[in-house]
């Protein structure tokens, strides 16, 4: 075994990585997109008004918040074609990880619409806005600012998780790196370099959540300028 | 097959996987704590090397996958002569990743205690040290434990990850049963409860009873 980072071999491997970076990004965007939407529908079932939803709906966010989304993966890919199912590893990942995140980003909004004041609810009241008016041009306008942040952070949580899709097959950033690895025997370089990629793609969207957050709290007069 | 007999016949593996996992769990929870509390204070440092030093660890472990670290900890630290066993890099990744998130729940709730305290404490001569010691980290508790929870039940999550560098845990003894009897419904349905009932009815009452004990501690909670 040669030590050292072989810088040649690195670069022979370059466009392949790349190109599959370009997979990771699609894949957590994809998952994004799920799981914002199935966020809206956990946020629904939590706030409706009848009492039965609502507890079911509870403990199925705390089984799927409380549980390892790799073993989650695991079931859905394993389990569903046993009934019949037969979904491509790109779909059921995509699935998985909107179900896993929709549950947080429920969260995020159920956050973000306590955050608004009782008061504004009830001047609309006062002024006897319908519920759906009230929610489209009062609430929801001030929510969705303090929302944000934790959007943003899902986003980058989601990115970081994409890696575990490669267990199921998913030819995504960190699979092509074991297969390179696997194929020349060597895993030093491929796999620095899927931390490198990672590096350079997260920390500066992190960093733009963090300036959001600051400028989200500097508007509701949380902190001072 | 029916449910209880492939429990009768799988579920002493699973068990023993368990332990594994609770083995990896209370290793690694031991290593995020110390590391947390070192890079929290060293945040704050007013020394740049010293803060400069935490900044780059944190951003760097936040900034990367943990699967990524794991592989690397497991399959590349090799290739520098240093070959660790699968549970050894399982906790060290594990441990260094959420240390790099402990460390800024740390740093924030040091700087969520309030001004006067640090006043008081050196109007009354305290060296730094017991400024530090005896002042400051006893009121931080009840501000990082909530945080802190949230964190560990995480942690307990992403044990399941060392199974991939071959930790015989709960996660890869599911694994295997199934790529044995295809039983996937009933071995991986089980491990998620298993998963479940640990987070749900020991690590998080453990942690709430924490967090009252904490409160209680600075006299903040219900006597």
């Amino acid at each position: 075994m040669e030590m050292g980072f072989k810088w040649d071999f690195a670069y022979e491997i370059l466009p392949q990585m790349l190109l599959a970076t370009l997979n990771t990004i699609i894949a957590a965007g994809v998952g994004y997109a799920i799981a914002l939407v199935v966020g809206l529908f956990f946020l629904l079932g939590q706030r409706t008004p009848y009492k039965i939803i609502n507890v079911i709906n509870r403990e199925i966010v705390e089984f799927i918040r409380s549980t390892p989304l790799l073993i989650q993966l695991f079931f859905v890919y394993f389990v569903l074609p046993q009934f019949g199912i037969k979904l491509s590893a790109w779909l059921c990942g995509m699935i998985t990880i909107g179900l896993h995140f929709g549950t947080y980003l429920s969260e995020v909004y159920r956050g973000a619409l306590e955050g608004v004041s009782k008061t504004q609810w009830e001047a609309c009241r006062a002024l006897n806005f319908s519920t759906v008016y009230t929610y489209r041009r009062i609430v929801l306008p001030q929510a969705f600012p303090i929302a944000i942040p934790g959007m943003g952070n899902y986003l980058v949580g989601i990115f970081k998780d994409t890696p575990l899709l490669s267990t199921i097959g998913v030819a995504e950033l960190f699979h092509a790196a074991t297969a390179v690895g696997g194929y020349n025997y060597r895993y030093l370089e491929p796999y620095t370099m899927v931390g490198v990629i990672f590096l350079i793609l997260s920390v500066p969207a992190a960093m733009w959540v963090r300036k959001l957050e600051r400028r989200v709290n500097v508007a509701q007069g949380k902190i001072k300028q | 097959m029916s449910y209880f007999a492939f429990l009768a016949e799988h579920g002493t593996t699973l068990l023993l996987g368990t332990v594994t996992t609770i083995k990896v769990l209370v290793c690694s929870i031991i290593l995020y704590v110390i590391i947390s509390m070192i890079f929290g204070l060293m945040r704050l440092s007013k020394n740049p090397i010293v803060q400069g030093t935490a900044t780059v660890y944190i951003e760097f472990f936040r900034g990367t996958s943990l699967l990524v670290q794991l592989f690397w900890a497991y399959y590349v630290l090799p290739f520098f002569g240093i070959s660790l066993e699968a549970f050894t890099a399982g906790v060290a990744a594990l441990g260094l990743n959420f240390g790099a998130y402990g460390a800024e729940i740390v740093r924030g709730g040091i700087l969520a205690v309030p001004k006067g305290q640090w006043e008081a404490a050196h109007a009354l001569n305290f060296s730094p040290t017991k400024r530090i010691k005896r002042i400051i980290i006893p009121q931080i508790f009840p501000i990082i434990l909530p945080p802190a929870a949230n964190l560990t039940v995480e942690l307990l999550k992403a044990t399941a990850l060392v199974a991939l560098v071959t930790v015989v845990d709960l996660t890869f003894e599911a694994k295997q049963i199934n790529s044995i009897t295809w039983l996937s419904a009933q071995c991986f349905g089980t491990a998620l409860l298993i998963y479940y009932f640990m987070a749900r009815f020991a690590l998080v009452p453990f942690l709430r009873w924490l967090e009252v004990l904490a409160a209680k501690k600075v006299g903040r909670g219900k006597a």
